[in-house]
């Protein structure tokens, strides 16, 4: 366990500072904004694709659990995504539309 | 070299969607923002794809890899052009449920190598099992969970709640978190099996942590997943020492639970309270006493006292956008301003199925954002007004938040519409609200029913006030 903490040492600093940095960014939105904004946000967290692509670049051509589950994974995580994206976009459009 | 690319193409992707974040806060500056994250998980995407590597050995099937992308990017574009802006909550919902399985399946398919690399005699290192089982454990909750919100958002699912069902939530629970202490002390390679156990478990108690939750908090859980996913996002980070997922996932961790914690305090109630609570349930039941009787109103009485007020102020809720009324609600509120009355909006923060989720559908519909007012501003001027018209909102002006405290809302910030001279509540029958309590305002002699459906309510009342 005191090993994977000194390995991953840069890692959990991020997490910490990352931590304060989402609430920092986050505290001074106004609540017009707060549904496109957890839209945005879930579109973000769609990173996790990454993730998903990893796994199946790296499967083995026999290994079908690998390549199925890693197939669906990466069609879930694009979903996630590019629809996130695209619902925010189309909210936003319409708070520009008023000027 | 090409790993170096890699390192500034992560880069970029963090930093955009720090800048993306900031920039949503902002009205004039969000639209850009997001396109701006959109850029940034682009560049992170493409740089994964073709410069990965892990041992020298680069990523294989592309073909694959591609064919998923244009699925999922076909089916989200189409999905997201389509969902009708009053089905935003949902829509959100379940895109934030597939993250969550994308998660999932990232920590099966780890595991299932891990437990290969195991049984064929390698060593096992804890710490990588812990980050594969909360991914997993994460994933699968916000999946079920958001399912089970996207389904109520939906009505096809109505609340279910049964006695002790937060003891055995509470159960289920711990026993996930004891089956996982198990197996990654122990790395039993035999115990590989009670890896799906708990991942059978992770979904039944995502099902049964949101199923006794009240659909008008719907919101709040949809946030709270929000960041869950974020963090599960953020333990596939840790998995493959990626900065990119780290930041962000820790990025909308963090934001999804402020957002969280805003919206409670929008209602006024801490968050406990509304995981336990099981809003609108029976614990109303007391307040059911008689309240006597209500009035009606016509169409042509209403179009008369609006026509000739000084100041009106619309209070728009659930039910007008669930009429998809909001053009028509604009047309009523120019008819009147050329008339010479002064139309507001009065926006409680937690009107319609979101926060904002009003302002997002009364600009659909091209209303002046001068004339939304926020509840404090709002309740400024209710003394001032002549008529209120509320449109399908309930409990948001139901005054037992401020009177009763037996009453479930009470305590949540409320429009004190019931301080103008007249107040017109238009819904489509007696029922009473999403929160299943009655509403002692329609009882009030100030107040006058005006029932039907609130776009066909506002088509006939336009028509008529163009007749005056």
């Amino acid at each position: 366990m005191f090993s994977w903490l000194s390995l991953h040492q840069e890692m959990i600093y991020i997490v910490i500072l990352s931590v304060f940095l989402g609430i920092e960014v986050i505290g001074r939105v106004p609540s017009v904004l707060h549904t496109p904004l957890m839209s945005g946000a879930n579109a973000i967290h769609g990173v996790v694709i990454i993730g998903a692509i990893i796994v199946m670049g790296k499967a083995e051509s026999n290994n079908l659990l690998a390549l199925t589950l890693g197939f669906l994974a990466v069609i879930l995580g694009t979903l996630n995504v590019v629809g996130g994206f695209v619902v925010t976009d189309r909210m936003l459009e319409m708070f520009k539309k008023k000027k | 070299m090409e790993l170096n690319i890699l390192i500034i193409c992560y880069l970029i992707g963090s930093v955009t969607f720090i800048i993306g974040l900031k920039m949503l806060s902002h009205p004039e500056s969000a639209r850009r923002g997001n396109l701006i994250a959109a850029a940034g998980m682009a560049i992170s995407i493409l740089g994964t794809i073709f410069l990965y590597e892990e041992g020298g050995v680069k990523l294989g099937n592309y073909i694959w890899i591609f064919a998923a992308l244009i699925i999922g990017t076909v089916l989200g574009t189409i999905a997201a052009k389509k969902v009708k802006m009053t089905a935003m909550p949902e829509m959100v919902s379940l895109f934030n449920g597939m993250g969550g399985a994308c998660a999932a399946l990232i920590s099966i398919v780890e595991f299932d190598h891990l437990n290969h690399q195991i049984q064929s005699g390698g060593a096992t290192d804890s710490g990588t099992l812990l980050i594969i089982f909360a991914g997993l454990i994460i994933g699968t909750i916000s999946f079920a969970g958001s399912m089970i919100a996207w389904a109520k958002l939906n009505g096809r699912i109505k609340d279910f709640a049964f006695n002790g069902q937060h003891i055995m939530n509470l159960v289920i629970f711990a026993v996930i978190i004891c089956l996982s202490a198990y197996l990654i002390i122990s790395g039993d390679p035999a115990a590989g099996t009670l890896f799906y156990v708990v991942f059978v478990l992770s979904i039944i108690y995502g099902l049964f942590f949101v199923l006794p939750i009240g659909g008008a908090d719907m919101p709040v859980v949809i946030s709270l997943l929000n960041s869950f996913t974020g963090v599960a996002a953020a333990f596939g980070g840790f998995l493959y020492d990626n900065p990119v997922m780290l930041t962000g996932g820790i990025l909308v961790g963090s934001a999804g639970t402020i957002l969280t914690i805003l919206m409670c305090k929008a209602m006024n109630r801490p968050l406990s309270n509304v995981l336990i609570g099981s809003f609108g349930g029976a614990s109303s039941g007391a307040a059911s006493k008689d309240q006597g009787a209500y009035k009606e109103i016509s169409i042509s009485d209403s179009a008369v006292v609006m026509s000739y007020a000084k100041k009106v102020m619309i209070v728009p809720g659930y039910g007008l956008a669930v009429a998809q009324a909001q053009h028509v609600c604009h047309e009523l509120e120019k008819l009147l301003s050329d008339k010479g009355v002064e139309v507001n909006y009065a926006i409680h923060p937690v009107a319609g199925r979101m926060p904002g989720h009003m302002n997002v559908l009364l600009a659909e519909a091209d209303v002046d954002y001068a004339r939304l007012l926020e509840m404090e501003h709002a309740n400024e001027e209710f003394p001032q007004t002549d008529v209120v018209l509320v449109l399908g909102a309930n409990d948001v002006v139901n005054p037992a938040a401020k009177t009763d405290p037996g009453s479930p809302i009470y305590g949540m910030p409320v429009l004190d519409v019931e301080l103008a001279k007249l107040v017109i509540i238009n819904k489509r029958s007696m029922n009473p609200g999403y929160a299943g309590i009655e509403n002692e305002l329609f009882f009030q002699p100030k107040s006058s029913m005006l029932f039907g459906d609130a776009k066909s309510v506002l088509q006939k009342l336009v028509a008529e006030i163009k007749t005056l």
